[in-house]
């Protein structure tokens, strides 16, 4: 048997868009400003370097683009829970029939596609200063300007280390870079594919195998940042992490020393320094 | 349907979810922490000691395991040689550790690890080093490496030289015999605070998976294991 069609309930006379876009100006006029001053200083990955910082700007610049919407998305719900209820007790009505209203469309399309485009060119500014810590592949677009220090990133499974071809070519299993300095880090990997994620620097960038994927970052003050592979690479991919430190030039040249002296005896068994491995199973894989 | 049916139905689902959850939580955990072998702790002038004698095996046996063609280390216990690679170790204590390989040379991928670090070279205490066959040794050739013992949150780094090819009565499977060909490595570390450290082999040794790097690779109980440090 068919449904009895419902009925429709007459228009009340309210102008309920009118409504909502007045609470959803206000709440976004107060809601706004207060994420982008209170949320976007405590937003990642924090200011480590120059790169972290400008995803900081980046991130509240977004966030603050979002809110807005997201109030959108609360005041409407809420208006249609306070006033579009079925009453306690009454018949079940549809609400009154939806009309087409060009304004309202125009102004949709209009709205969200400059906020779109704006993202769009503000992302690619933002990239185009300096890469924004990104790895950009073998041949970077965004390459700042003066002097860098390279340092090279190999993955393996499971474990990052990190060659130095500027002092000699030394290799070493911990990462340390100098205070205010640029350093252009080349990450490649010498198995599956990896991905070198330098969390407080705002450093991330894929590890391929027979690819140098090339990352700028400008360290700032000494401190501490966190190492960790952000590609599920096998068994110990929760596991393959470790801790990097920023110290000053003096500390960096003394740690570069005892490192240089430490692996002096496997420099001679070191390969020439190349932009990407992929040695062959010696005996037994493949 | 009443509702305090429906209602009965979701209580069933989440639990059922919930209970889902929990038995896959425990197969992880079970993976990560058990079945671990307790080492045997002695006292020495008020410090614990342990001896951790293990060995290397080209491949397993039937004996041991399911997948007899796989590289592997074992462990000796009281019992015999066990493949067993999650260790409990007390916190603050000497490990002296005795690796004998039986396997053959593969070849690093990396030659730093050829480099051995963080551990010390027996009665001697030279530091980044360890005795082979008795010999002090700070690094071996990169191409003649069999295996690797890393513990790398430990910066623990000791390189294995594999027999050589040309070796007579070499073993073919585990458990093999001391008088089979063989390298003997020994060598010191010290544990200090108790935590979960994962060890591994960085030699890509899985003989006929792509580069090496699968099977035993992969797989705890075989190339890969825990030192679980636990407080006194």
């Amino acid at each position: 048997m068919a449904a009895e069609p419902m009925a429709a309930r007459p228009s009340d006379g309210v102008s309920h868009g009118r409504r909502v876009i007045t609470a959803w100006l206000v709440v976004s006029a107060i809601a706004t400003p207060l994420v982008v001053v209170l949320v976007g200083p405590l937003l990642p990955p924090g200011n480590a370097s120059t790169q972290a910082s400008q995803q900081v700007i980046d991130n509240t610049v977004i966030t603050g683009i979002v809110t807005p919407v997201v109030c959108l998305i609360f005041v409407f719900f809420v208006y249609a829970l306070l006033n579009f209820r079925a009453p306690k007790g009454g018949a079940l009505v549809d609400g009154p029939p939806l009309r087409n209203h060009a304004g309202i469309q125009i102004a949709w399309m209009v709205i969200t596609s400059v906020t779109v485009l704006f993202l769009a060119g503000f992302g690619t500014y933002e990239l185009l200063q300096n890469g924004a810590g990104g790895g950009q592949g073998p041949s970077p677009v965004a390459v700042p300007g003066g002097k860098k220090i390279a340092v090279q990133v190999i993955a393996q499974q499971w474990e990052f280390t990190y060659r130095y071809p500027g002092f000699g070519g030394f290799e070493s299993h911990e990462l340390v870079l100098p205070e205010d300095t640029y350093v252009v880090l080349h990450v490649t990997s010498l198995d599956v594919v990896h991905s070198f994620w330098a969390y407080e620097l705002g450093v991330k960038a894929d590890a391929n195998p027979r690819v140098d994927n090339v990352a700028f970052v400008r360290t700032k003050a000494p401190g501490m940042f966190q190492v960790r592979c952000a590609e599920l690479c096998g068994l110990w991919h929760g596991y393959m992490y470790n801790n990097g430190h920023v110290v000053s030039a003096d500390q960096f040249h003394a740690w570069v020393k005892s490192q240089q002296a430490l692996y002096k005896p496997i420099a001679k068994y070191l390969p020439g320094f190349r932009r990407e491995y992929l040695p062959a199973p010696v005996r037994r894989g493949g | 349907m009443r509702v305090g049916g429906k209602l009965l139905l979701v209580v069933l689902a989440v639990a059922a979810a919930g209970v889902l959850i929990g038995l896959y939580a425990w197969r992880l955990t079970y993976l990560a922490g058990s079945p671990a072998y307790k080492l045997p702790v002695k006292t020495a002038n008020g410090h614990q000691v342990v001896d951790l004698k293990i060995m290397t095996v080209a491949a397993i046996g039937p004996k041991l395991s399911q997948n007899p063609d796989w590289v592997s280390y074992l462990v000796q216990t009281p019992k015999g040689w066990k493949r067993e690679t999650v260790w409990d170790l007390p916190a603050n204590a000497t490990i002296n550790v005795t690796i004998y390989n039986f396997d053959g040379q593969s070849g690093l991928r990396n030659p730093l690890y050829g480099k051995m670090v963080g551990v010390t070279a027996g009665a001697s205490g030279a530091s980044n080093q360890i005795l082979l066959n008795g010999k002090p040794t700070t690094e071996i050739d990169p191409a003649t490496a069999s295996h690797v013992f890393a513990v790398p949150d430990l910066g623990i780094d000791v390189a294995i030289r594999g027999v050589d090819d040309n070796a007579k009565n070499q073993c073919g499977f585990a458990p093999c015999q001391m008088q089979n060909a063989h390298e003997t490595i020994t060598f010191t570390f010290h544990t200090t605070t108790p935590g979960h450290f994962r060890w591994q082999c960085f030699v890509p040794c899985a003989a006929g998976w792509i580069d090496g790097w699968g099977g035993p690779m992969q797989t705890i109980g075989y190339m890969d294991g825990f030192l679980n440090v636990k407080a006194a």
